[in-house]
């Protein structure tokens, strides 16, 4: 995204689009990344109602993906998992840079 | 003067001149909390509240800090907002004061201005809103008390100029303004309601039907292009005060601008000052010319933004300039109007000797006696005397 100048932005840093979170990568912050395990997942949901993020995303009454973009890794899904399904490895083990 | 608008002569003090002021604008809230000497103001006030004669939600807050934030929190919401303070008061309000500047709220605040504890003291000096210079607000400082009332009414305007948007604060000397009765010309009500004009906020946060956030999160990527937005609308502030200044001369005889001068082109000696003491050197002029001292006053009204280069301009002719501070900025060489003046000379070829005079601290009276005797050491002031002392403390025991 290219970032705008001092010219081009509202002031005072308002923000006058609503809902324009979505487009915010908080995503990086994250230390620890939620891992699912397909197999054993039983779908019941209850990581989609616990998530603060709204980073469980459901099709179809189905867990389908998790939205790293905006998951900060806080591990809640992982702690309220019945079946224990999802693991939280160090977000090291997926990222090349810096390292 | 003849001037287009019918004009009362009422005895006021310099509080009731501000309260006038706000009864007349008639803001659509006052957020406030009591402190010496700024009280009578609000004091008289709430009582336009209480009797009706303005249409204002008066909210009565339990502290200074409190009382900007619900004035932050009304103008957000689209309301044309005022308060007012004093010394500790503003000092409680400090890190709101910077919001208010930083959201781009056209706030109004009057500033009674009281010297900083500690030791406790509620009489004048100018620590309070100098020590909020770079906060980012528009400040104004007040001779009298018809510069009081004037100053607020014409805040109203330059606050809400569409291309600056910046809040504005009305400064007058605690007691020696706030508590002294002058007489002080009163415009009509319906004429400064034309003048300060109807509000017009370009959003609001309860227009819901176009939702804003304001004050969201702000970090590496954005915040320096913010900060960068309030440095150029400060750079815009000062035509507005012109403008604004200029119109209200045209409609009501008394024009302003960023400062005022008072023998000051033919002087080979001039004396800086804000506030009250400006009225002192004017006599004081009076008395040392008849001396042969070729003396004039240079009386700042405008501090923030700073007029660099027409300040630079108005005084450079000077051989020498006395800066009168009523504030220390602790360790730095001189005053903060000293300083602020210096660097406007720095440029000049050829500048005047200055220095720096720290006087009047916590009510500390200046008399004219005093003032004649600085007048008459600035016409002698050489400039290797001038660096020897570049900072002195004028009216304090312990010093020549």
């Amino acid at each position: 995204m290219r970032l705008k100048s001092w010219q081009e932005i509202p002031w005072g840093g308002l923000i006058v689009e609503a809902g324009n979170a979505v487009e915010y990568n908080t995503g990086d912050w994250r230390s620890f990344r939620p891992v699912r395990d397909k197999e054993r997942c039983t779908n019941c949901l209850l990581c989609w109602v616990y998530c603060p993020d709204s980073s469980i995303i459901v099709k179809d009454d189905k867990v389908v993906d998790i939205d790293y973009m905006h998951c900060k890794g806080c591990g809640i899904c992982a702690e309220e998992c019945p079946v224990k399904c999802i693991e939280m490895k160090p977000e090291a083990e997926f990222r090349k840079e810096g390292r | 003067m003849d001037t287009l608008v019918t004009q009362k002569v009422k005895g006021l003090t310099g509080n009731d001149a501000g309260a006038e002021a706000m009864r007349q604008i008639n803001p659509d809230v006052v957020a406030a909390y009591p402190i010496t000497p700024q009280t009578e103001l609000m004091h008289a006030f709430a009582a336009y509240v209480a009797g009706g004669k303005v249409n204002t939600e008066f909210v009565t807050v339990e502290s200074e800090h409190s009382a900007m934030s619900a004035t932050i929190g009304a103008s957000v919401a689209g309301a044309r907002a005022m308060t007012a303070t004093s010394s500790q008061g503003l000092a409680l309000m400090w890190e709101v004061v910077y919001i208010a500047a930083s959201l781009r709220l056209p706030i109004v605040m009057v500033v009674v201005n009281r010297a900083l504890s500690a030791p406790i003291n509620i009489h004048c000096d100018h620590s309070d809103s100098m020590g909020c210079r770079d906060s980012g607000w528009i400040q104004l400082y007040a001779e009298n008390a018809q510069e009081v009332y004037d100053n607020i009414i014409q805040a109203v305007r330059i606050a809400e100029h569409p291309e600056i948007r910046l809040p504005v604060m009305v400064c007058m000397d605690g007691f020696i303004i706030s508590h002294s009765l002058e007489n002080v010309k009163i415009i009509d009500d319906k004429a400064v309601k034309e003048f300060v004009g109807e509000y017009k906020p370009p959003w609001s946060l309860l227009d819901t039907s176009h939702p804003v956030t304001v004050g969201p999160l702000d970090l590496q990527d954005y915040y320096f292009e913010h900060k960068r937005q309030q440095a150029e609308a400060m750079l815009k502030v000062p035509s507005v005060v012109k403008q604004v200044g200029e119109e209200f001369g045209e409609k009501f005889g008394r024009s302003y601008s960023f400062f005022d001068t008072y023998k000051l082109d033919d002087a080979e000696v001039g004396v800086l000052a804000l506030g009250s003491t400006a009225g002192t050197i004017r006599v004081v002029i009076d008395d040392l010319r008849k001396e042969g001292i070729k003396i004039g006053l240079l009386k700042l009204r405008m501090f923030r933004p700073f007029p660099v280069r027409e300040l630079a301009d108005a005084v450079k002719h000077l051989r020498v300039l006395g800066v009168m501070d009523r504030c220390i900025s602790f360790g730095a060489q001189g005053g903060p109007v000293f300083m602020e003046v210096r660097s406007a000379l720095c440029d000049l070829a050829e500048k005047p000797i200055t220095r720096s005079y720290i006087y009047g601290l916590g009510g500390r009276d200046i008399t004219k006696e005093e003032l004649q005797s600085l007048g008459r050491e600035l016409n002698k002031l050489t400039k290797e005397e001038a660096q020897k002392e570049i900072v002195k403390y004028f009216g304090v025991r312990g010093d020549d």
